[in-house]
């Protein structure tokens, strides 16, 4: 609670360095909001199976396998069958690979060879300070609620599909049965009643934390500065800079490769932001027509 | 997730990294390469493109999640928000014309675009409400007015506009009260021209990067694109004697359409591609074709009532095709990730460079 009786603005830090991919969010935002079934596909991109952020997929869990270290651990892959000496040899996890199973030789030796890193992202709305899908909502449906948070009214929505594409992240979406707008609500109905969101409660390793904004930015500092010094220079925070081009998302992430490759924009601009020039634009283009059709019946009448 | 063409899925899936993010993995070396690539296409492209040769940007190295789009797809339908863009524009336009003709004693002229803009702005609010998700909620559009949304700009707009362009047009068709007739023609050619220019904000207010990019030049394509329609309508609809007015607004509007249209496809660079790409380029090439063809028989035409109105048809099919035109360029640059990673990318490349050097 901020002094002002007002609750403090509420958050997601999505820490993806430790997210092990078990899709328990997902299934957890389902669950809680009854979200219905959004095609059960295999999209022959890894793990994945929702794709994308979606009317129907709240929370979706990228999977991106990659040939490269991650910081100084040891994926224990490609190595040659039995350790030095005595020591038991790597137990073989059944982590995917590049190569064909049985056709690792290790002959490479631990370098190139068995470098393999598995990255896996839970993304969601990003609940943004300026959000393009509320400034755009001609019905008011969008709103922002007392936790600084950006929810749709379903009895209000018209359908009208302008918010899709004004929002810069690709989430909000019109399902298609119904008509209506829908995305992460940030569990404001549990929100409202103390309790933190399904997913963020579902998460076993604590990938998804909720909290007040102001504490969940601080802990990711911290965070980021540890996995550096570990040696995953990678580590990076993306979305929690209050002077990026939402103004600061309300749910930000620690990735470990560019935005891109988790297909989040790599920098987002609100689109209400050239709004006002939009508006002077076509002013402009509006007195031309006034004036162009005048001169035309000025002319010489015939 | 069902249907490809609204998931993307599909579509946008080219190239290197189609087959798994790890292809995408850029090695320090070809990042540096890719730096130096970007830096000649851009000096490459100064040097200047004849007109009519397609937009040659090099392939775009760039990262993506599996190739997927990062922007969620346009759910909206192209025939109705495509109509709805359009309509509007020969609507609101063709109620300026209607005034002129009006004030300057031009019966036969007026008549005929009154009619039309009161049959457009129908259509045209008919295909939006065809387009919502919840036709019958159509009536939330009044709920608030909120200008950060053209869209509820653009309602309350056509609450004030929609009556007058009515009372135009039933007036001159039935001859009762006449002066109201005139004040309401005079009404609905002052909001005309914002009726014609709103829907470019509309669509410019997206992440949608071959709209969002063009918003200074698209105010300016849609009037001008709404004045050769309703002076296409004028060529069409009445009798050469009165249609001198039509006839030069409709070849004024031609030939700025095109001239601008082409400045804004050339200035948007990357993002403009999709303009001369696939259906959307397509489409474009015959908008501009009909345009030019319509405007060339209005001037050649002057005498001919056949001619004339050949050309005005031609001017009207120009301004839809037009529409339909920036309409799936969007929707092309949507559904591919290039379109938005790429430009961010620079731009915030750009940005740290000049933060290391200050
Ligand atoms: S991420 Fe998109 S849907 Fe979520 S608040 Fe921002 S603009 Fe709206
Ligand atoms: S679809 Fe619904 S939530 Fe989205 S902009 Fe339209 S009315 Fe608002």
């Amino acid at each position: 609670m901020a002094a002002d009786g007002q609750p403090s603005r509420k958050g997601f830090f999505t820490d993806t360095s430790v997210c092990i991919g078990c899709k328990a969010c997902e299934v957890a935002c389902k669950e809680w909001n009854q979200v219905p079934e959004d095609g059960l596909d295999f999209l022959a991109s890894s793990f994945d199976n929702s794709g994308r952020l979606s009317a129907d997929t709240w929370r979706h869990v990228a999977f991106i396998e990659q040939r490269q270290p991650l910081g100084h651990q040891d994926p224990g892959v490609g190595r040659p069958e039995g350790g030095a000496g005595d020591a038991p040899g790597p137990v073989d996890l059944g982590m995917p690979s590049f190569d064909l199973p049985g056709q690792r030789t290790g002959e490479d030796g631990g370098s190139g060879g068995g470098d393999f890193r598995w990255l896996m992202s839970s993304d969601v709305c990003k609940h943004c300070t300026s959000a393009a899908c509320l400034d755009v909502c001609p019905t008011g449906a969008l709103f922002r609620t007392e936790f600084d948070t950006v929810v749709v009214q379903e009895d209000i929505c018209n359908g009208c599909g302008y918010c899709v594409p004004a929002c810069p992240y690709g989430v909000i979406d019109r399902r298609e049965v119904d008509g209506r707008a829908w995305k992460c609500t940030l569990c404001y109905d549990r929100l409202g009643d103390g309790l933190e969101p399904a997913c963020a409660k579902a998460c076993p390793t604590d990938s998804i934390q909720f909290g007040d904004l102001d504490e969940l930015r601080e802990r990711a500092e911290r965070r980021v500065e540890d996995l550096q010094e570990a040696g995953v220079s990678s580590a990076r925070l993306y979305g929690e800079d209050p002077g990026n081009g939402v103004d600061g998302a309300g749910a930000f992430f620690l990735l470990l490769d560019e935005p891109e490759v988790y297909g989040l924009p790599p920098d987002p601009v609100v689109t209400t932001r050239d709004l006002p020039s939009m508006w002077r634009h076509a002013g402009a283009a509006a007195v031309v027509l006034l004036a162009g059709a005048a001169a035309a019946f000025a002319g010489r009448r015939s | 997730m069902t249907n490809p063409e609204h998931t993307g899925e599909g579509a946008a899936v080219s190239g290197r990294d189609a087959i798994t993010g790890a292809a995408g993995v850029v090695s320090e070396e070809q990042r540096a390469r890719r730096g130096e690539r970007e830096g000649g296409q851009r000096s490459g492209r100064r040097g200047g493109r004849r007109r009519g040769e397609p937009t040659r940007v090099p392939d775009a190295d760039f990262r993506s999640y599996h190739g997927r789009p990062v922007l969620n797809q346009i759910v909206w339908e192209a025939r109705d928000i495509g109509g709805y863009l359009f309509l509007g524009g020969l609507a609101g336009a063709s109620s300026v014309l209607a005034a002129g003709a009006e004030v300057t004693g031009r019966p036969g002229l007026a008549r005929p675009l009154k009619y039309t803009a009161l049959a457009a702005i129908s259509g045209s609010t008919a295909a939006l409400i065809h387009d919502l998700g919840r036709p019958e909620r159509f009536l939330n559009m009044l709920r608030v007015f909120k200008p950060t949304s053209p869209m509820s700009v653009g309602s309350w707009l056509l609450m004030g506009y929609g009556p007058l362009a009515g009372a135009a047009a039933v007036t001159a068709a039935t001859g009762w009260f006449p002066r109201t007739g005139t004040a309401a023609t005079i009404g609905a050619g002052a909001l005309g021209p914002l009726v014609a220019t709103y829907t470019a904000p509309l669509i410019c207010d997206t992440a949608v990067p071959s709209w969002h990019e063009g918003y200074r030049e698209m105010p300016f394509v849609f009037a001008s694109s709404a004045a050769a329609a309703a002076g296409g309508v004028g060529l069409l609809a009445s009798p050469t004697a009165q249609s001198g007015p039509a006839r030069r607004v409709a070849v004024g509007g031609a030939l700025t359409e095109v001239a601008v249209s082409s400045f804004m496809e050339h200035r948007m660079g990357l993002v403009g591609e999709p303009y001369g790409q696939g259906r959307a380029g397509a489409l474009t090439r015959a908008a501009k074709a009909l345009t030019l063809g319509g405007a060339a028989g209005a001037v050649l035409g002057r005498r001919s009532r056949a001619l004339s109105a050949l050309s005005g048809a031609a001017l009207v099919a120009g301004s839809a095709l037009t529409r339909l035109g920036v309409f799936q360029a969007g929707v092309q640059s949507a559904a591919d990730p290039k379109y938005t990673v790429v430009p961010q990318r620079q731009r915030l490349e750009e940005r740290q460079h000049s933060e290391e050097r200050a």
